[in-house]
């Protein structure tokens, strides 16, 4: 019952990001229309950002404990964590070819998004070569926990080689500059992309537990 | 020396010793960096300046394809006459092993490099002398980590049926870092830079190799269960 409030509430959040990004921010000066692609792509980056934090999450967590639940939240929320990431090179390729000219550029940010991509690409594809649950577990938990420890380390490697992509704006050390009504209709899609992600990943860890009830 | 570093010791020991009597790992690598020279000089073609210019790439290239056969291989011998139980049953913490290993595969890679290098020396006409303390404090920060990864996701794909497939797939992405740092800092020494000016680049790769073993060491042990 508390999963489907939680889809429900995620869906209203989601009519709300979409009229607020399209009724309620201004249109902007310099790019027009397209910079509304920003209310997918920023929220998207950060949503799969959390959903590879609960990877980590779980897979610590079940080496620790040995409990098939943290295996389970591990795996919910790698999947939507690699369909967020592919969310955001898809619209930030979109919102790239008319405001830099190109579909894709080999800058820092735009790079190690791709990495992480590959790495949980990686991740869901072990997963899938191992049919005994608890060395699948053992194997994806180590793969997770290497692959979180690394985003910092690819961010810094990636940034020092190729430095297009504007710095981030929101997450930065400076007081953000964005406009009020941008910003606002910036966090209400954000709020619902992690409503969204919640509900993802609470039903997915449902699912998962009803099939490894069912393998017995 | 404690119990912990004996027993890494041994690890290295009884892998060294096999290696030595079968050669199996090393002759296939040092023939197939000899491949790769000329896979690099038909991709290029003749010129000298091509060849110069993409040289810290070519090298790491070189490295990384040669740690992608090596490194996969590290477990697979513990498969046979039910040596991985042996392992698994061997008393202490397991991380002395992974340690062991990884000391193993670095000496390979070191061999394999060292090899790598002559080649390019006498098959190019480049000359690495005067740049080679600086070159080899780089090989042996990236070569570390790519060591630690490969070792420890190694072990994971050891098991598995796709393992030739899955093994780069896992590795490559993981070791982005390492490629980025190794090669412009390559670079930098090739150009005969002082080593400050890659000080960054060498930060970064020492920072990569302690994160990279640390995961090694504390996970290790539920790899090894098999």
């Amino acid at each position: 019952m508390a999963v489907r409030t939680l889809g429900w509430l995620a869906v209203l959040a989601l009519v709300a990001g979409v009229a607020t990004a399209f009724g309620y921010a201004p249109r902007e000066v310099v790019q027009g229309n397209v910079q509304r692609i920003m209310y997918l792509h920023v929220p998207a980056v950060l949503t799969a950002y959390l959903a590879f934090g609960l990877v980590f999450l779980g897979s610590v967590g079940y080496l620790l404990t040995r409990r098939p639940g943290w295996d389970r939240l591990a795996l919910a929320a790698a999947e939507p964590g690699v369909i967020f990431t592919g969310i955001t090179i898809a619209s930030g390729s979109i919102w790239g070819k008319p405001t830099w000219g190109t579909w894709w550029t080999w800058d820092a940010r735009l790079t190690s998004t791709a990495v992480l991509f590959l790495v949980y690409v990686g991740y869901l594809l072990l997963r899938g070569m191992i049919d005994e649950p608890d060395r699948r577990a053992r194997a994806a938990a180590v793969v997770g926990i290497l692959g979180t420890a690394n985003i910092p380390i690819v961010h810094f490697s990636v940034k020092w080689w190729r430095a297009l992509h504007q710095p981030a704006t929101i997450l930065g050390p400076e007081p953000s500059p964005i406009a009020a009504p941008i910003a606002l209709t910036l966090v209400v899609n954000w709020l619902a992309f992690t409503l969204l992600l919640l509900y993802l990943v609470a039903k997915r860890t449902e699912i998962a537990r009803l099939e490894d009830l069912h393998a017995g | 020396m404690s119990a912990y570093m004996r027993r890494a010791w041994i690890v290295v020991w009884k892998d060294v010793l096999s290696e030595r009597r079968s050669k199996e790992s090393l002759n296939a690598l040092v023939f197939f960096s000899i491949l790769l020279l000329f896979v690099f000089q038909f991709a290029l073609g003749p010129e000298r300046a091509r060849v110069e210019a993409a040289l810290p790439g070519l090298l790491w290239l070189g490295f990384i394809l040669a740690g992608l056969l090596a490194f996969g291989r590290t477990f697979l011998v513990e498969r046979e006459n039910d040596c991985w139980e042996g392992l698994v049953l061997s008393p202490g913490d397991k991380s002395a092993i992974y340690l062991g290993k990884l000391a193993g595969n670095v000496l390979l890679m070191a061999v394999v490099e060292a090899v790598l290098l002559v080649l390019f020396a006498v098959f190019f006409g480049l000359d690495f002398t005067g740049v080679l303390p600086a070159l080899c404090l780089v090989l042996a920060l990236g070569t570390l980590g790519l060591a630690a990864v490969g070792t420890l996701f190694g072990a994971i794909t050891a098991q598995l049926r796709a393992r030739e497939l899955l093994f780069p797939v896992l590795l490559l992405p993981a070791v982005v870092p390492i490629l980025l740092g190794a090669v412009s800092a390559t670079q930098s020494v090739i150009l005969g830079q002082p080593l400050a000016e890659a000080a960054a680049w060498l930060k970064l790769l020492a920072a990569a190799d302690l994160i990279y073993l640390v995961v090694g060491v504390l996970t290790f042990e539920f790899v090894l269960e098999g």
